[in-house]
């Protein structure tokens, strides 16, 4: 990798820069032509929320293994922060449509994991734990789980699991937070209470997010900039900018405006389903 | 609250009906003694036996415990290795399940070769009898791993050890505490089995000279010690487990 192409990338302005990235899962795959992913061109500017749509098996969650550095692009580059990704990164927080938490541990032990790991916080860790604590604490009850840090994560509703994931993913402030259909398995209400608190997070720390979803309402309510992938092979297919001023309240999704660009969206996506179709055929 | 009594108490209560059964057949169809003792017979024997039965039980109750303390050394350091390791789980699973289907018994002869008759043999029977559940269930909890998990881990840049503790070991436990339970009734096994061939001491060594000189209440009394032992050591391992690994009980009673 020249390191000529770093400063090239910063100057750009751009927080994620994926030039021309292709992927396919291993050699064989590579030579028979069948990539996951192709020629994906990207580039999100520092703090931008992004959502990308699209259905299911499109190669969302191989974007998301590019973007954390678990996986290599076959052809193509990626940059984040001005810097090619060569492993991965530390800078990320992820979570996923299931809380995965630690059965074993209390809901607070369960946000703190991510301190016993990441330097430097991992050999700070016996000294400061106290201080960490109280950040854990801060960070459950700006989620609405004040108080709740000593119970199990068993002994709490989806709802409430799912938020836990999200401070986990968040405790040791992440550049960007990675978000793999955080919401879909929750009731509809939990959900919009949900958005609301990614959006005050977001609001408050200004970390750049990637949220992978099938929801279209989801995307346009959180989103700066939404995404639709087709499917195999993954491409980009549509940009969509969503110029709904912020703060945005859950009345706006009521708004003529907002279900426009829903519509829109959707159109634009079952045209491609359409000639996904066709192209089977 | 009744029921929860009766439920508590049901092992007890059906174990002194079997008893209080035994006996009545025995003394209404008055079966010989060397055929088949009754329980009061037994009980008989064994006080009369007591400091007898005692050295042998104790005798068997160590032996056993040692042949299970190098079980759990050797089946946590093998399950680890096959269970982090996708290539060694290839290679060892195979070979290991082979060596499971060969009954232990048959090893005596070859260990009293090696190591002579008395502690040697025993042991080590009971040691390759409770091994195995040991190794398999420390494996799975280790190979069983939810990726998911792992790529949150991962992206925090850990490394394949931190994983391993941090995740792997504790979410085997509740395998592990559960193939203790099996191994340790298991070693017993071993152990007995051993010492009816391989050995001049012990419960083992007990059962067969008191058959061929006719005791069969004192046989029946052998039976039992083994009995009672291994049962007392399953419950306290089943203690162990509710108290160090409540968490998978109580998630699984709640459905997740």
């Amino acid at each position: 990798m020249p390191v000529a192409s770093a400063p090239a990338a910063a100057s750009d302005d751009a927080f994620v820069d994926f030039e021309n990235v292709w992927l396919a899962y291993n050699d064989e795959l590579l030579a028979s032509n069948t990539f996951a992913v192709e020629d994906i061109n990207l580039k999100i500017k520092q703090g931008e929320f992004i959502a990308i749509v699209g259905p299911s098996g499109c190669g969302k969650s191989t974007f998301m293994k590019l973007t954390t550095g678990l996986k290599m692009p076959s052809k193509g580059t990626v940059h984040i922060d001005g810097q090619p990704v060569t492993g991965p990164l530390k800078i990320s927080g992820m979570a996923f449509q299931a809380p995965s938490l630690l059965p074993w541990r209390s809901t607070l032990d369960n946000v703190l994991l991510p301190l016993e790991i990441v330097e430097p916080f991992r050999s700070q860790f016996k000294d400061r734990r106290k201080e960490f604590e109280e950040r854990a604490n801060n960070l459950l009850t700006s989620v609405g789980l004040g108080g709740l840090g000593s119970k199990f994560p068993w002994e709490l509703s989806g709802g409430m699991q799912q938020r836990a994931s999200i401070c986990r993913a968040l405790i040791h402030e992440p550049k960007m937070l990675l978000l793999d259909e955080p919401f879909a398995a929750l009731d509809a209400f939990t959900r919009e209470e949900l958005w609301c608190i990614l959006r005050d997070l977001w609001e408050a720390q200004r970390f750049n997010v990637i949220l992978v979803t099938h929801d279209l309402r989801e995307s346009v309510f959180l989103a700066d900039t939404v995404y639709c992938m087709s499917r195999s092979p993954g491409r980009f297919v549509v940009k969509r900018d969503i110029p709904i001023p912020r703060t945005r309240d859950l009345e706006v999704t009521y708004s003529r405006e907002f279900t426009d660009i829903v519509h829109e969206l959707r159109g634009r996506i079952g045209a491609m389903r359409k000639a996904g179709m066709d192209l089977v055929q | 609250m009744n029921k929860k009594q009766l439920e508590r108490w049901s092992p007890a209560l059906l174990l002194l009906a079997i008893i209080v059964i035994w006996e009545v057949i025995i003394r209404v169809f008055g079966v010989s003694e060397f055929i088949f003792p009754s329980p009061s017979r037994i009980w008989e024997q064994t006080m009369q036996h007591k400091a007898i039965i005692l050295s042998h039980a104790w005798r068997t109750f160590w032996v056993t415990m040692a042949g299970f303390g190098i079980a759990i050394v050797v089946g946590v350091l093998l399950g680890f290795l096959i269970g982090s390791s996708r290539l060694a789980y290839a290679a060892v699973y195979p070979l290991m399940t082979a060596f499971n289907a060969l009954p232990k018994a048959a090893f005596v002869p070859i260990l009293v070769v090696w190591f002579g008759i008395g502690v040697g043999p025993a042991v080590l029977t009971a040691f390759l009898i409770s091994f195995f559940p040991i190794m398999v269930n420390i494996a799975t909890g280790l190979a069983t791993l939810e990726p998911e998990l792992e790529d949150v881990l991962r992206v925090l840049g850990a490394k394949r050890w931190d994983v391993l503790t941090k995740v792997g070991l504790p979410r085997s436990m509740p395998y592990f505490f559960g193939s203790l339970k099996v191994s340790i009734t298991l070693a017993f096994v071993g152990t007995t089995v051993s010492e009816m061939t391989a050995s001049n001491e012990g419960i083992g060594y007990l059962l067969i000279s008191a058959g061929s000189s006719m005791q069969m209440g004192l046989a029946f009394s052998g039976l039992l010690v083994v009995g009672a032992m291994a049962m007392a050591m399953y419950e306290l391992f089943s203690y162990i487990e509710k108290h160090t690994t409540g968490w998978a009980h109580r998630s699984t009673q709640r459905g997740g």
